[in-house]
C-alpha cells in the first residue's frame, strides 16, 4: 500500500478555504504542546492571549498598533515576492525609514515650517527605505547577486546602524543612560486617533489600495505579474526585467520606509531599540499567508498583530516569554505550507494494482 | 608583527570560523542533493540553546553534543518532510524554519533556566581548549591550529573525510547526481528522496552542532542572538565555496579572520565605534558574494547542483 | 542463415494509464519478442511513450498486468525494471552532464560498495564496445559529447546492466542520416544476439527500415500490429492517422518584394561559450518563406535568438527592413517587426499559469487602446483577447482558462495569434507544428502560408524536413553553426539536403559562400 499525491488540473476550491483553518488550529495544538511542556496551562494563556488582542477596546487598538507596520512591510514584501524577487530585507528598509524621519525630527525640523515637518519625515523615509531596497536590487539586476543574503545582510547593517546612533551621537542627553534618542516635537509626531492607533493606519490603506491599483491597472503591474509568473517568456516578449526589478524594490523599500517612519513618529515617539523587533520577518508570513493579496495582507496583518499583543500579555499576565508568538507564527506557517500540497495535489491510496482494484479516492 | 600577534590572531580566527564552517559544510551536503536549507539560522541557534541547556543540567557537554544532534536531526527531517514528500516551496519553508528556530530558542532561553527562569548569564560546562599532542610543536601552526577544543579538532578530521566521500566514493557520486539532474538519478534506479531526506538531516546535525560550538566552545554561555546571523553568512559561504568542502575552508577562515581583526582592533581601543566593527562581517559577506557572482559569470563555469531548489516528482507528465 | 528462434520476452496486458484530463493508455495489449525490433508508431500524444514508461517502471499502470517470461511482475521504479532486463533510452538523455560516462555508469549500478572502482568500469565498458561496435570514451565529460555520442552512452549504460529488453524513445530524432544508419546496424546487430528491441516513433521511414515489426497506437489505443515487410508507409500513415493524409499542400507561386531581413556574417556563441553560429549570412524578401533545415542542436535555437534579440552577437549585423537590429534588446526587435514563434512553447512562449487573456496580450498589452501612459484598461484587454479567440479558434473560448489547460494543439494556436496580430512584417517560427495532431498541423501550415501572401516574410527554423518540404519556398541547411548551402525548393533533391544536414557541403548550392573565401 502506498499513498500517491497526483497533480490536480485545478487548484481545489475546498482546500484553499480548509487549509489555513485546519493549519491554524494544528498550529494552536503544537503550540499547546510546547506551552504543556514548559508547565504552562495553554488554555488559560490562549484565554489570556485572546482577550489581551481582542477582548476590549484598548486591546484592539493595540492589536491595530502593532498591525500597522505589518500592512505596510507586508505589503512592501508582497509586491516584490510577486517578481519572484525574495526581498528579506524589510526589517533593514524599515530601520532605514526610521533613521531618516529621526533625522528630520531632531535636527531639521526646526528650520521647516510646521505644516511641512510630517511630510519631509515622510519623504525621507521612502527615500532612505528606498535606497536601501534599491542597492541589493542594483547588484541583483546588474550582477545577478543572490538577494536572499543581500537583502539580509542590508538588515544586519542597518541594525547596527540604529544602534549606533541611538547609544551614541543622536542620544538623549537628558534620558538617564535610557537607550534612545530624545522625543520628537509634537510638530513631528504622527496625530492619533484613539488609544495610540496613529493615521499610520490609514498610510497603511493607502498603501493597499496603491498596491492593488499597480498590479491590476497598469502596464507596470502586468509586467510584473508576468515576470512573476514565467521570466523567460518576460523577457522573450520585450520587457526589461531589471527596470521592473529597481521599480518593485523602490516601492518595497519604500513602503517599509514609511512603516519605519509611522513606528518612530507614531508610536515611539522616538528613534530607540524597540524599532527593530522583527516585523520586517514577519512581513513575510504574513504575505505569504495572505497569498500576496494586498487586502488579504491587511487581514492577515491584525490577526498577527493580535498575535504579537497576545503575546506581550502573556509575558505580562503569565511570566511566559513573549516569544511563545514567534513560536506560533512560525507553526502556523509550518502547517499552512505543509497544507498547500492539498491545494495542489489529490491524494490517492493505492491498495493493490490489479483489474479489479484500481484504487480508492482519499479526497475528490 | 612578531610571532605572538600573529599567533593571537590565528587562534581567534580558528575558534571564530568553526562554527560557521560545521554550518557551511552541512549546508553544501543538502544542497548537493538539490535542496535549498534557508532555515540555517534557526537550525543553528536551536542547537545553541539545547546543547548549552542539556550541557547544563547534566554537567556534562558531551550530553549537550549529544541533544543538538538529536534535535538538529529532527528539525532536518521537518524540512526535508516539508520540501520532499509535501513539496512545499523551498524558500518560504527555509524562513519558517528561520523564524520558528530563533522564537523557539529565545522561548527557551528565558524559560530553561533553573526554576523556569532565563538562562542568560549562567555558567555552564564547555568544550575547553587543550593542546593537541606533538602537533602543538609546530612553529606558528602549532600553538594556534593545535590548542583548540575537541569540536575543532573533530572538524580538522570530518573534512578531508567529507570532501573524500564526496568525491571519492559511489555514495558521494550518487549525492552528486542527485542535485545535478535527479531525473536521470532517478532512472538510474537512485532513490532521490531518501537521498534528499539523508542529507538534508545530516546537514541540520553538523549545521546544529555548529550552533552548539558557539554556545559551548568559542563564546561559551547563552545570549539572545548568540548566532548573529552566521547561518546567513554560512549560506553565502557554500556559494563562495562553489559547493565544495576545501573552498568552504577558506571562506570560514576569512570570516575567522575578519572576526579577530574586529576582536584586536576593539581590544587595542580603537575609535572607530564597536557598532561599525560589528558590521564589518556583513559588509564582507555582500562583497563576497559580488564577486563570487561575477567572477562566475564572467567564467561561465557550472555552478549550483542544477536541481538545487527544485522538487522531483516522477510521475508528472512534462 | 537460419532465422534465429523468437520468444515472447514480455506480455502487456490491459495497459490502462491515466493523467489528470488525459486517458493516456486505454487497456493496451501487446506482446515483445526477443531477436526482433519492434516499432511502436503512433502520432504525438498516442500514447506510445507512455506506455513505454510503465514497462520501464516509470509509471504506475492504473490497471493492466505486465507479463516477463510467462510469469506476472509488478515494477515500482526504473530500478526494478533494470533489474529484471528491461531499460529504457528516453528522447532527453537521463544522463548527468557534470560527470563522466564511466560514472554515469556506476551510478546505474545496484552495487553497495564504497569505493568507485573505476578501472573495472573501463575495461567492462570497451568489451561491450567491441561487443556491439559501439564507440565511447569512458573518462570524457556527458557535456563534451555531441548528442550522438550521448545516445550511445545511453545504450551501453543499458547493456552493462544486462538489458534484455530495450526500449529506444525516437531515437534519430537528434541524430544525421549517417548516425541513424549507424544506430539501425547497432540495434540489428543486437536483435540478432537475441534482445528484444523498440523503438517509439512517429516517423515512417524510420519504421519501414529499421524494424521488423510494427504496431500502431492511435489516441490511447492499440489499432493494429503488422509485419513491416508486409505494409506500406502509406497503409501505416492511415492507420496511424485514422483517415487519408495530405502529403502536400497547395502552395502559390512565389512573388518577393524588397529584403525584409538580412544577416550578414553573423557569429555568435551558446550558453557555453562555444561557437554556435558561424559566418550566417541570408536574405529573406517579403512574401518568403525561408526554410532553415538540419538536425536539432546545430545552430537553430541560437538562430532565432540572436534575431530577436535574446542573444548577442559577437561579429557581423542583423537588419530589419533596412534598420539595423544587432545586439539590440528584445523590445527593439519587437519594435522593428519580428515577431517570434519560439520552439519552447511552455518555456518561453507562453505564462502557463496566467489565464489566456493575459497570455494573447503579452505583445499588445503596450499600446493604446489596452494601455494609455501609464494605466492598463482592463476591458479593452479582454475585448481584444476575445477578439483573437474567435478570429483565430481557440478552444475552449474562455479568456480567463489559465494557459496551460490548453491543448497543444490550441496553445501553438494562442501564440500564433498573439504573433501575427503583433505581425509588422518578419515572422520567426521555430518548428511550430511540433507535438502537434495533424489537424492542428494543417491548420498552422495553413495559417503561416496565408501570412506569406499578405507579403510576411517568413523564417522558419525547423528540424522536420516534412515541415520545410511543405512550405518553404527556399531552403537553406544548417550544420554545426554553418550554411551548408542553400536553393530554391523545387531545385534540390533529399538526398542532397540529408547530405548537407549530415555536414556534408555541396558546392553546388553555395556558390556565394565560395565568394567569402569558406573552405569546403
Amino acid at each position: 500500500m502506498r499513498i500517491s499525491f497526483e497533480k490536480r488540473l485545478e487548484q481545489s476550491h475546498l482546500s484553499v478555504i480548509l487549509v489555513p483553518i485546519i493549519s491554524f488550529i494544528l498550529a494552536l495544538l503544537f503550540g499547546a504542546i510546547i506551552l504543556l511542556a514548559f508547565g504552562v496551562n495553554p488554555l488559560q494563556a490562549y484565554a489570556v492571549m485572546v482577550k489581551g488582542s481582542l477582548g476590549s477596546g484598548y486591546a484592539l487598538s493595540e492589536t491595530l498598533v502593532k498591525a500597522i507596520p505589518l500592512m505596510l512591510t507586508g505589503l512592501g514584501v508582497s509586491i516584490s515576492f510577486r517578481m519572484l524577487f525574495w526581498n528579506i530585507g524589510a526589517e533593514g528598509q524599515l530601520a532605514m525609514g526610521g533613521i531618516a524621519a529621526s533625522f528630520v525630527a531632531l535636527f531639521l525640523e526646526e528650520f521647516i515650517p510646521p505644516v511641512l515637518v510630517l511630510p519631509a519625515m515622510l519623504l525621507s523615509a521612502v527615500l532612505a527605505g528606498a535606497l536601501w531596497g534599491l542597492i541589493p536590487a542594483i547588484l541583483k539586476a546588474i550582477l545577478g547577486v543572490n538577494e536572499i543574503l543581500t537583502t539580509l545582510m542590508m538588515n544586519y547593517i542597518a541594525i547596527l546602524l540604529v544602534e549606533y546612533l541611538y547609544l551614541g551621537p543622536w542620544r538623549d542627553p537628558e534620558g538617564f543612560g535610557f537607550p534612545g534618542t530624545a522625543p520628537f516635537p509634537e510638530t513631528a509626531l504622527l496625530p492619533r486617533f484613539t488609544g495610540r492607533i496613529h493615521i499610520g493606519i490609514i498610510f497603511a490603506f493607502l498603501a493597499a489600495a496603491f498596491l492593488w491599483f499597480i498590479l491590476n491597472h497598469t502596464e507596470r503591474g502586468y509586467e510584473i505579474r508576468l515576470i512573476g509568473q514565467n521570466p523567460r517568456a518576460a523577457r522573450y516578449t520585450g520587457i526589461n526585467i531589471g527596470r521592473n526589478i529597481l521599480f518593485v524594490m523602490f516601492i518595497s523599500g519604500g513602503l517599509a520606509g514609511i512603516a519605519g517612519m509611522a513606528e518612530v513618529s507614531g508610536i515611539a515617539q522616538r528613534l530607540y531599540s524597540g524599532l527593530t523587533v522583527g516585523y520586517g520577518y514577519t512581513a513575510i508570513i504574513v504575505a505569504w499567508l495572505a497569498n500576496l493579496n494586498p487586502w488579504g495582507i491587511l487581514l492577515v496583518s491584525f490577526l498577527m498583530g493580535g498575535l504579537y499583543v497576545g503575546g506581550d500579555q502573556i509575558q505580562i499576565a503569565m511570566q511566559t516569554p513573549a516569544a511563545v508568538a514567534q513560536v506560533l507564527q512560525g507553526a502556523i506557517l509550518f502547517f499552512m505550507l505543509g497544507g498547500t500540497i492539498f491545494a495542489n495535489y489529490r491524494v490517492r491510496i493505492i491498495r493493490s494494482l490489479g483489474k479489479n482494484n484500481p484504487g480508492v479516492d482519499l479526497h475528490g | 608583527m612578531d610571532k605572538a600577534f600573529i599567533v593571537s590572531i590565528l587562534i581567534i580566527t580558528i575558534r571564530a570560523g568553526t562554527s560557521l564552517l560545521y554550518a557551511t559544510l552541512g549546508e553544501i551536503f543538502t544542497e548537493r542533493v538539490g535542496i535549498l536549507n534557508l532555515g540555517v539560522e534557526g537550525i543553528m541557534v536551536m542547537g545553541a540553546a539545547t546543547s548549552f541547556a542539556a550541557a547544563y543540567y547534566t554537567n556534562s557537554p558531551w550530553f549537550g553534543l549529544l541533544a543538538t544532534i538529536i534535535v538538529g536531526g529532527f528539525l532536518g527531517l521537518i524540512h526535508a518532510f516539508l520540501t520532499v514528500t509535501l513539496r512545499a516551496d523551498q524558500v518560504v519553508s527555509g524562513l519558517a524554519m528561520t523564524i520558528f528556530g530563533t522564537g523557539l530558542a529565545s522561548f527557551m532561553g528565558q524559560r530553561m533556566g533553573p526554576g523556569g527562569t532565563t538562562m542568560i548569564g549562567l555558567q555552564g560546562p564547555s568544550f575547553e581548549r587543550f593542546p593537541f599532542p606533538l602537533l602543538n610543536q609546530l612553529p606558528i601552526l602549532g600553538p594556534s591550529f593545535f590548542n583548540q577544543d575537541i569540536l575543532v579538532y573533530i572538524l580538522y578530521l570530518l573534512i578531508p573525510i567529507l570532501w573524500f566521500f564526496l568525491y571519492k566514493t559511489r555514495p558521494g557520486l550518487k549525492l552528486r547526481a542527485v542535485g545535478e539532474n535527479p531525473r536521470a538519478s532517478d532512472s538510474m534506479g537512485i532513490d532521490v528522496a531518501k537521498s534528499r531526506y539523508l542529507y538534508t538531516t545530516f546537514g541540520a546535525i553538523l549545521i546544529s552542532i555548529a550552533g552548539s560550538h558557539l554556545s559551548l566552545g568559542y563564546l561559551q554561555g547563552w545570549a539572545e542572538n548568540i548566532t548573529g546571523g552566521r547561518g546567513w553568512i554560512a549560506i553565502a559561504m557554500v556559494i563562495f565555496a562553489t559547493w565544495n568542502p576545501l573552498r568552504a575552508v577558506l571562506g570560514a577562515l576569512l570570516f575567522g579572520g575578519i572576526n579577530a581583526i574586529q576582536f584586536r582592533m576593539q581590544a587595542a581601543g580603537t575609535t572607530i565605534p564597536a557598532s561599525f566593527l560589528n558590521m564589518m562581517p556583513y559588509i564582507f559577506t555582500i562583497l563576497i558574494l559580488v564577486i563570487i557572482t561575477w567572477w562566475e559569470a564572467f567564467r561561465k563555469r557550472i555552478g549550483a547542483p542544477a536541481a538545487l531548489g527544485l522538487p522531483y516528482v516522477r510521475e508528472e507528465k512534462d | 542463415m537460419e532465422k534465429p528462434k523468437k520468444s515472447k520476452a514480455v506480455q502487456l496486458k490491459s495497459i490502462t494509464k491515466k493523467f489528470p484530463g488525459v486517458l493516456a493508455n486505454d487497456q493496451v495489449s501487446l506482446d515483445i519478442n526477443s531477436h526482433e525490433i519492434l516499432a511502436l508508431l503512433g502520432e504525438n500524444g498516442a500514447g506510445k511513450t507512455t506506455l513505454m514508461n510503465v514497462l520501464a517502471g516509470l509509471y504506475y499502470p492504473d490497471d493492466g498486468e505486465i507479463f516477463l517470461h510467462g510469469k506476472p511482475i509488478k515494477f515500482h521504479s526504473p530500478r526494478d525494471a533494470i533489474a529484471n532486463g528491461i531499460g529504457m533510452v528516453h528522447q532527453h538523455f537521463m544522463l548527468v552532464e557534470s560527470l563522466t560516462v564511466a560514472e554515469n555508469i556506476i551510478l546505474s549500478l545496484q552495487i553497495k560498495t564504497l569505493s568507485l572502482n573505476l578501472d573495472h568500469v573501463r575495461k567492462e565498458i570497451s568489451d561491450l564496445s567491441n561487443q556491439y561496435h559501439i564507440q565511447v570514451d569512458p573518462d570524457a565529460y556527458i557535456w563534451q559529447l555531441s548528442v550522438g555520442e550521448q545516445q550511445r552512452v545511453e545504450i551501453v549504460k543499458l547493456l552493462y546492466r544486462g538489458a534484455d529488453v530495450l526500449i529506444l524513445d525516437e531515437p534519430t530524432a537528434v541524430l544525421t542520416p549517417n548516425e541513424a544508419i549507424e544506430l539501425a546496424s547497432v540495434l540489428r546487430q543486437m536483435a540478432n544476439d537475441g534482445k528484444a528491441i523498440i523503438i517509439i516513433t512517429h516517423k515512417l521511414n524510420e519504421v519501414m527500415s529499421f524494424s521488423d515489426r510494427v504496431t500502431i497506437l492511435r489516441a490511447g489505443r492499440l489499432i493494429d500490429s503488422l509485419l513491416t515487410e508486409k505494409t506500406s508507409k502509406e497503409e501505416l500513415a492511415r492507420k496511424m492517422v485514422g483517415r487519408k493524409v495530405l502529403f502536400h499542400l497547395e502552395k502559390p507561386e512565389c512573388s518577393p518584394g524588397l529584403a525584409s531581413l538580412e544577416l550578414e556574417k553573423v557569429n555568435a556563441l551558446n550558453d557555453r561559450g562555444l561557437p554556435a553560429l558561424s559566418s550566417i549570412s541570408l536574405k529573406i524578401c517579403s512574401g518568403e518563406i525561408l526554410g532553415v533545415a538540419g538536425v536539432a542542436g546545430n545552430g537553430q535555437r541560437e538562430l532565432a535568438e540572436v534575431i530577436s534579440g535574446l542573444r548577442s552577437v559577437t561579429n557581423g549585423s542583423i537588419l530589419v527592413n533596412g534598420q539595423n537590429i544587432t545586439n539590440c534588446t528584445p523590445l527593439k526587435a519587437i519594435n522593428a517587426g519580428i515577431s517570434h514563434i519560439p520552439g519552447d512553447r511552455i518555456g518561453v512562449g507562453l505564462a502557463a499559469n496566467l489565464p489566456v487573456s493575459d497570455n494573447l496580450t503579452m505583445k499588445a498589452y503596450r499600446h493604446p487602446p489596452i494601455t494609455r501612459g501609464f494605466f492598463l484598461d482592463h476591458n479593452k484587454l479582454q475585448e481584444f483577447a476575445k477578439n483573437l479567440i474567435r478570429t483565430f479558434s481557440i478552444t475552449p473560448p474562455l479568456p480567463e482558462t489559465p494557459a496551460r489547460l490548453l491543448s497543444g494543439g490550441n496553445q501553438q494556436r494562442l501564440i500564433l495569434a498573439r504573433e501575427i496580430t503583433a505581425n509588422q512584417g518578419v515572422i520567426i517560427a521555430v518548428h511550430p507544428s511540433r507535438g502537434l495532431d495533424v489537424g492542428a498541423t494543417e491548420s498552422i501550415r495553413r495559417t503561416l502560408l496565408e501570412q506569406r501572401e499578405y507579403g510576411t516574410s517568413i523564417l522558419l527554423i525547423s528540424e522536420d524536413l516534412e515541415e520545410i518540404m511543405q512550405i518553404s519556398d527556399r531552403i537553406l541547411v544548417l550544420y554545426n553553426g554553418r550554411i551548408m548551402g542553400r536553393a530554391g525548393i523545387t531545385e534540390i533533391s533529399l538526398e542532397e539536403i540529408g547530405l548537407m544536414m549530415a555536414g556534408h557541403p555541396l558546392n553546388k548550392y553555395n556558390n556565394d559562400l565560395q565568394l567569402d573565401g569558406y573552405k569546403t
